[in-house]
């Protein structure tokens, strides 16, 4: 029978009962006595120098409290970027400044001018249309090979150029891996661009600055996966404000992606004019907003060669990519195209030899930085894609080739730095070719045929890194911040538990799996069991929910603090019946000694560690309250098959996904319901992504797909049902849970099934296609087609 | 939004004197207005609800047989009470989603003159004839290019007569992001000839496809038009699709239209 209670069962998401009846409260639902209004005024230019801004008429307007332009932030930090990496030659990388408001420049369509605080919405914004500014528009650097070109215009003029670094990855590997191309019986190359997306979660983004004169604590309500990361950033780098003197809330947030890890400007300038003005203020996204000044993500150009002997056996891979920043580093920015993307291209293979090369570069475009998967699907993509086609060229099976290629020892040391610890890749293979009915598929590919349809099938496999990341190695990597996790669980007198989490749900239900992992430990009701989150001011300082890591480091600081709680209890309860502490149980809920039949209920012991009338004070403290700190040994690396099949309608080149399965290997599952809830929602990112979803620019600057009348997000009669399965288990080694993280999976593992797809469908129609660019929307699989 | 003033008549007459107001607009769903003036593209100085005007709601049929529809019905409406006339239903039912299908109007949508909105599809296609509360405008004499028409300042669309086709089709290729028509093509067979008109596709707006009427009223069936292309010249070209795509998919659906059509 199915548990109902502990890790393993699926108790239904106890939050989303406020959430799906309209008592959620977000950051907009927050209305701070007084507030004010803040509206941007935002460049419609690319590239331009700011000649003046006149604020005269714009300052008389109703309402007006204050306009503020770059002027009034001299000598205000700027918005830091938190990882440097270093380039193949040993340099850091170019790092400009990024003003909370623009100086002297703009740099992209979004960048912000001026900032009008007013009594109401409408009054900010009918000054910031009284504005006169003078812009002298200058020639935008839009595409990234252009921009590296000798002459190019600079985006940054106090740069030596628009390169933000070359990054050579491991670079001592590269003469080897170029003498095993040399040596190589086949080469397949791939070119290709992983198209650039903007994340659009539900809720655009809200920042409310206050300020309370009489304490001298500023408060930052702001929707953020991660906020003691941006009262660090804030605080320190920008507003000079110490930790204790200021708190950051990110309640109820509706979907991050990542685009909500970042500290934004508007964060920092809410928080300024907050203190500068006395007075509360805030500022909503509109959606339009959203597109021109959320981190956009991905963004790669990218050529792949694959070496192999003559056994058909991976010898070498080398990838040439560059990888666009935007106009600004962005907070993690750096680290994306890096360490979160070249340290993945082994993949599940046992290619010896591996050498990336990473080019940075600064565009006119809104910064660009970690999106669900955020390096992770662009080494997937790219390598999978590559395989695919060298098993068309060798005229070989892509499963079998691939599985010829898999890595099935471990622990197992790749040639790009890091160490799978578990992994059975051949038994998420085994269960996706079972759910995906490949014996099947020549009849179903006949059944489209007869309607005059092209039938594809397409697989690949993905390994990731998550549940980021021990912090002595991401330092080494040049992270400024730790990745641990914390968490305080705060027991009751009556015994019920409140863990105060470093880690941020913001659509991951942490709210009711997080309670089943203590109901498991204890053997109590889930019920018993609250999970606070969010605050700065409740919970300890934590590094926030991103790369698949709330669970595997931030459940197991959870398991370490509850081992304590147990460690102690356990002293009280052997106080209580005389017994000694070695001989302790704890199941169901109570303690007892083994070996007889004396018992008592947590409850008791709880209520003891409070009420300590009968208690060994000389020994132990009362109460029962215990924080952890908890730092990875490693990542985690979750991995999976997937398969997708399309039918291509030849006349109009419409895709349309047929099925899509996926086999992962998550290790232990706390709620499967939850995790099957997390790979969904990735598919369809990804399947968003390989479909629909492009963020494209004209070449001066302009986003073209600004808003959902040009952006296409995927819906419900897009995708499929989706089969997922989850019964390859092999449990992480090294934290409490022996779980790694499935938050990023689906958008990872599932563009190159879809476009493995699609090419294995126009080449059963007889067209000699290897590639077509994301998104493959029927222009331009019609194009492909039609030559 | 600006701040604008707001009036609801209930007779088409004191709707136009309320329109005669400067910068006065009429309100049909407010589905296409709305969100203009929210992003501050428009700033009418009075919007002029025609939601409250009873004559101007509803479906009937004339003395001639046409299906007449009042300027101010819905298009859910129009899905579900056109059964007289099943291919401008359907057209009508695959408008957005149901919220805007709900709200949006037949009299907005061809009014505004969208060049990628249905519904000017399936009034050129079927002739139909625009009655305002001035004057009677022929189809042919209506549409003048992207977001134009032959509708004066003020002037209001209270009706629209369709006269009903043997048989009729629309085919609606959807454009990824917007879901408008990247390319639809609606085919009516009348007794006395074949008509096709084209929306999505041209820089011009809505268009007879002349070339393929001519074929298709000698022959309704795809056959008729089997290589047959407008040209590309003037079609629109984007991020969604090249003139030379849209030309194409032009023939497809046509055919695919008159095959449905029976
Ligand atoms: C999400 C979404 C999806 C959509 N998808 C589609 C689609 O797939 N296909 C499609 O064709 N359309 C689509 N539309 C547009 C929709 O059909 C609108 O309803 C229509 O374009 C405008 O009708 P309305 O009644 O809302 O007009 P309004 O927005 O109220 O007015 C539009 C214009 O017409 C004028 N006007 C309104 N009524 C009259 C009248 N009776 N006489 C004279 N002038 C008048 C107004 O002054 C204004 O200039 C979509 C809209 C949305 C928001």
């Amino acid at each position: 029978m199915p548990k109902d209670n502990g890790i393993g069962a699926s108790p239904k998401r106890r939050e989303d009962v406020r959430f799906l009846s309209g008592t959620g409260n977000y950051t907009d639902d927050i209305q701070v006595n007084g507030q004010a209004y803040v509206h941007f005024l935002r460049s419609d230019i690319a590239h331009a120098n700011i000649n003046g801004i006149n604020l005269d008429a714009a300052s008389a307007m109703p309402g007006v409290i204050k306009i503020f332009t770059g002027a009034d932030f001299e000598g205000v930090g700027g918005i830091p970027c938190g990882w440097q990496v270093t380039d193949r030659h040993g340099e850091p990388m170019q790092e400009p400044a990024h003003p909370v408001l623009a100086q002297g420049k703009v740099r992209y369509v979004g960048d912000q001018i001026a900032a009008v605080v007013a009594e109401t919405l409408e009054q900010a914004r009918d000054a910031a249309e009284a504005i006169e500014v003078d812009l002298e528009e200058l020639p935008a650097v839009v595409d990234m090979k252009a921009a590296l070109a000798d002459g190019a215009t600079k985006v940054h003029d106090d740069l030596t150029s628009n390169l933000c670094y070359d990054w050579g990855f491991v670079e001592e590997n590269k003469p080897a891996v170029d003498a095993a191309f040399e040596a190589a019986a086949h080469v397949t190359t791939l070119e290709l661009r992983n198209n650039r997306l903007v994340a659009n979660p539900m809720e655009p983004r809200v920042a409310i600055g206050d300020f309370n004169r009489a304490t001298g604590e500023s408060t930052l309500y702001t929707t953020s996966q991660n906020p003691h990361v941006i009262r660090l950033l804030m605080g320190a780098f920008v507003l000079g404000i110490p930790e204790h003197k200021l708190r950051v809330v990110a309640p109820d947030v509706g979907g991050g992606f990542g685009t909500k890890i970042f500290h934004y400007a508007e964060e920092a300038f809410c928080t300024f004019a907050a203190k500068a003005l006395n007075r509360a203020v805030k500022w909503t996204s509109t959606r339009s907003e959203a597109f021109i000044s959320d981190a956009h993500g991905r963004d790669h150009v990218t050529k792949i060669e694959l070496a192999l002997d003559a056994d058909n056996n991976f010898t070498a891979l080398r990838t040439d990519t560059y990888a666009n920043m935007g106009a600004y580093l962005s907070t993690f920015a750096p680290s994306v195209p890096t360490w979160l993307h070249g340290t993945l291209m082994a993949g599940n293979y046992k290619t010896p030899l591996i050498y990336v090369n990473v080019k940075a570069v600064f565009t006119n475009t809104v910064p660009v930085d970690a999106y669900r998967g955020a390096g992770r699907p662009e080494a997937t993509f790219q390598l999978e894609r590559v395989v695919d086609k060298a098993a068309r060229e060798l005229g070989v099976d892509p499963i079998a080739l691939r599985r010829q290629n898999f890595i099935t020892e471990f622990p197992y040391a790749t040639p790009v730095a890091v160490e799978y610890d578990t992994g059975d890749y051949h038994g998420t293979m085994d269960a996706l070719e079972k759910m995906a009915d490949l014996s099947g598929f020549e009849a179903r590919r006949k059944a489209s045929e007869a309607k005059g349809k092209l039938r594809g099938f397409g697989v690949n496999c993905y390994i990731e890194a998550c549940g980021i990341a021990p912090s002595n190695l991401v330092g080494q990597l040049g992270a400024r911040a730790g990745l641990y996790e914390s968490a305080t669980v705060r027991v009751n007198a009556t015994g019920g538990l409140v863990v105060m989490t470093g880690s941020h749900s913001h659509g991951q239900g942490h709210e009711t799996s997080f309670p089943q992992v203590i109901a498991e430990m204890i053997g109590i009701d889930e019920s018993m069991v609250e999970i606070v989150h969010g605050d700065t001011a409740n919970t300890p300082m934590g590094m926030g929910t991103y790369g698949s890591r709330s669970l595997a480091v931030g459940g197991s600081a959870m398991v370490r603090a509850t081992e304590k709680i147990i460690a102690k209890a356990k002293k009280i309860a052997a106080h209580l019946m005389e017994a000694a502490e070695a001989d302790i149980e704890l199941k169901d809920g109570a303690f007892s000694v083994a070996g007889t039949d004396k018992s008592v209920a947590w409850g008791d012991v709880t209520l003891a560690a409070y009420v300590p009338h009968n208690y060994p004070l000389e020994d132990i403290e009362p109460g029962l309250e215990e924080t952890a700190f908890y730092d990875p040994a490693n990542f985690t690396y979750p991995s999976g098959a997937y398969a997708c099949e399309v039918e291509v309608d030849p006349d109009t080149g419409k895709v349309t996904i047929e099925a899509f399965n996926a086999a992962d290997d998550f290790g232990n599952i706390v709620n499967p319901m939850i995790v099957d809830g997390q790979v969904h929602g990735g598919i369809g990112q990804g399947i968003g992504q390989a479909l629909l979803e492009n963020a494209a620019y004209d070449e001066n600057g302009q986003l073209l797909s600004a808003s959902y009348m040009d952006y296409a997000m995927p819906r419900a009669s897009d995708v499929p049902f989706y089969g997922v399965d989850h019964s390859s288990q092999t449990p992480c080694t090294h934290n409490p849970l022996g779980v790694k993280g499935c938050g990023e999976a689906g958008a990872i593992g599932s563009p190159p099934a879809v476009i493995n797809a699609v090419v294995d469908a126009l080449r059963s129609g007889g067209h000699d296609i290897h590639h077509i660019d994301m998104p493959v929307s029927p222009s331009r699989v019609w194009q492909a087609m039609n030559g | 939004m600006y701040n604008f003033d707001f009036e609801k008549p209930s007779t088409i007459a004191d709707a136009v004197s309320a329109l005669s107001a400067e910068d006065a607009q009429a309100l049909g769903g407010g589905q296409t207005l709305l969100p203009t003036m929210k992003q501050r593209l428009a700033s009418p100085s009075k919007l002029v609800s025609l939601k409250g005007i009873a004559e101007m709601q509803g479906i009937c049929t004339g003395d001639d047989g046409a299906l007449c529809i009042g300027g101010a019905t819905t298009h859910a409406d129009v899905a579900a009470g056109a059964g007289a006339y099943p291919g401008l239903a359907a057209l009508a039912g695959g408008i957005g989603d149901p919220a805007v299908r709900a709200r949006g109007t037949i009299g907005g949508s061809l009014a505004n003159n969208d060049p990628s909105a249905c519904y000017p599809a399936g009034a050129l296609a079927s002739g139909a004839t625009f009655v305002t509360n001035a004057r009677e405008i022929a189809a042919d004499d209506y549409f003048q290019g992207m977001f134009t028409t032959a509708l004066d300042e003020g002037e209001i669309l209270t009706e629209v007569r369709f006269p009903v086709p043997e048989a009729s089709n629309y085919q609606k290729f959807e454009q990824p992001a917007s879901r408008f028509a990247l390319v639809g093509v609606f085919v009516a067979k009348y007794a006395d000839g074949v008509r096709v008109a084209v929306t999505g596709a041209s820089e011009e707006g809505v268009f007879r496809w002349t070339e393929a009427e001519a074929a298709l009223s000698g022959n309704f069936s795809a056959n008729a038009i089997a290589d047959m292309t407008p040209g590309e010249d003037g079609m629109i070209s984007d991020l969604h699709g090249t003139a030379a795509y849209r030309a194409h998919l032009v023939g497809v659906l046509t055919r695919r239209a008159v095959t449905a059509a029976g």
